[in-house]
């Protein structure tokens, strides 16, 4: 196809190199790219480089965030530095009482564990991580850390807070990785009760604060105020950390399963620092298996 | 002979910050596709600089960023990219209220390529949020075409490179 010349309002002559035939290439080329990444795993080391070389631009746009949150700390007034050292001194103070009680309950779990003949429970190791404050996309719930593959985290690898389960992440690249929220309509968390122990499935439902639980039959036990906690099944998340608190069960409609929402147990909206939890000790750093 | 190509990347830049930048909760429904407008904004300002190839480039840099499937955004905005050259010497005669309209018709367009990519690859959603940058894009555009014609008409005027 011939150039064609045209002049544009302001006179200047350009050519107009046929833009037919050059959308019909970048149709034809970003298809390819899409079923690439798509159906197989062609592109997962492209898109670790791609992702990684995206990581100044993130936190340059983090900056900012960073830079209040350092302002907070640094230029705090004393006395309120004084007041939230005695909060958190108390904090501590109840908070190495309950450990007190949690150790002799743990020898007594693994006395127990060991006459049962079953294996003893490692304990987990965490990490902190921090999150950018980077929006990826409002329809789904993905975030950035700043931790990757070069401190050892790893695809799959859970994070939690102070409170409950976060997610997992989904790419790791070098110097940072891209998690996925347990709210993100992608993601799914086995779950127990802490009442009872009935196991079921947490969907997440697009919204920071809900949670759907969608495999329960009507005759299922639960109530609203029931405790939720991962099930350690599947293996992505190690069990007994808390997911979240029932809100909601509804049995009125006419479908064989119940219509049951709990709240997530995290802070997910106001997160700044999360624990990537190394669940072995063949896991922790220097991860060996980045090639997943 | 070409024309220096920087300030199309700068804007392409600021465009994905904004995007990029973190939101209130309650705002965050109502952010534009500031790329998808910068797109469109070169696409009818300086077609003989900023083409179809361009707006795939920026698809593949908007993908990588939001994390979506790579070669989705690429595919939208070289769409609306394809549809802006093949109109643009209509669109720049356009009144503003009409010109807004276009661009409104636009992003949705782009909006119904995402959607059909993400329903093809299983990851159909249809909730109302999907529409929201749309809107706001559309309501902004007015101001954001007045303040991209301020920056492109200084560049204009000082260097004559760019004419």
């Amino acid at each position: 196809m011939a150039p064609i010349q045209t002049v544009d309002s302001e006179g200047r002559a350009y050519r107009n190199v046929s833009p037919g035939l050059r959308f019909f290439l970048t149709a034809l080329l970003s298809l390819a790219l899409m079923f690439l990444d798509h159906r197989g795993t062609y592109m997962e080391q492209v898109r670790t480089w791609l992702g990684a070389a995206m990581y100044p631009l993130q936190v340059a746009i983090d900056s900012p965030a960073a830079g209040l949150h350092w302002m907070r700390e640094n230029l705090a007034l004393r006395e309120h530095l004084i007041t939230e050292n005695s909060t958190l001194r108390s904090q501590s103070l109840k908070d190495s009482a309950e450990l007190q009680r949690l150790a002799t309950l743990e020898a007594e779990n693994a006395r127990l564990r060991a006459l049962l003949d079953s294996r003893a429970r490692i304990p987990d190791r965490v990490v902190v991580g921090e999150i950018l404050a980077v929006d990826m996309d409002p329809l789904r719930h993905r975030i950035i850390l700043n931790r990757g593959s070069k401190d050892g985290a790893y695809k799959g690898q859970a994070l939690i807070d102070a409170r409950g389960v976060v997610g997992q992440i989904t790419r790791d690249q070098v110097n940072s990785s891209e998690a996925i929220l347990i709210t993100d309509p992608d993601h799914a968390v086995p779950v127990e009760i802490v009442r009872n122990g009935l196991r079921t499935i947490a969907v997440g439902t697009g919204d920071l604060d809900r949670l759907s639980l969608p495999y329960l039959t009507r005759n299922a036990d639960i109530k609203p105020g029931d405790q939720l906690v991962t099930s350690g099944l599947g293996g992505a998340f190690p069990g007994g950390y808390p997911v979240g608190t029932i809100n909601r069960v509804d049995g009125s409609s006419n479908d064989a399963f119940l219509d049951v929402t709990a709240t997530p147990a995290a802070a997910l909206d106001r997160l700044r620092e999360v624990l990537l939890v190394f669940q072995s000790a063949d896991d922790a750093p220097p991860a060996e298996d980045p090639g997943e | 002979m070409s024309a220096p190509r920087w300030p199309v990347w700068l804007l392409v830049l600021l465009a994905l910050a904004a995007e990029l930048l973190s939101l209130p909760v309650a705002l965050q429904p109502l952010r534009p596709s500031w790329t998808t407008m910068v797109v469109i904004y070169w696409c009818l300002m300086w077609p003989g600089r900023f083409g179809v190839f361009s707006a795939f480039t920026v698809g593949l840099i908007v993908d990588v960023a939001h994390g979506s499937l790579l070669g989705q955004h690429a595919f939208s905005l070289s769409l609306v990219a394809y549809v802006v050259l093949k109109l643009h010497l209509q669109m720049r005669v356009f009144p503003l209220w009409q010109l807004t309209l276009s661009v409104f018709a636009l992003l949705t367009l782009e909006a119904f390529a995402v959607l059909w990519i993400d329903g093809a690859s299983g990851r159909a959603d249809f909730s109302p949020g999907r529409w929201g940058p749309v809107l706001a894009g559309a309501l902004l555009w007015p101001v954001a075409m007045a303040a991209m014609d301020r920056f492109r008409e200084r560049l204009e005027r000082r260097d004559s490179s760019f004419n």
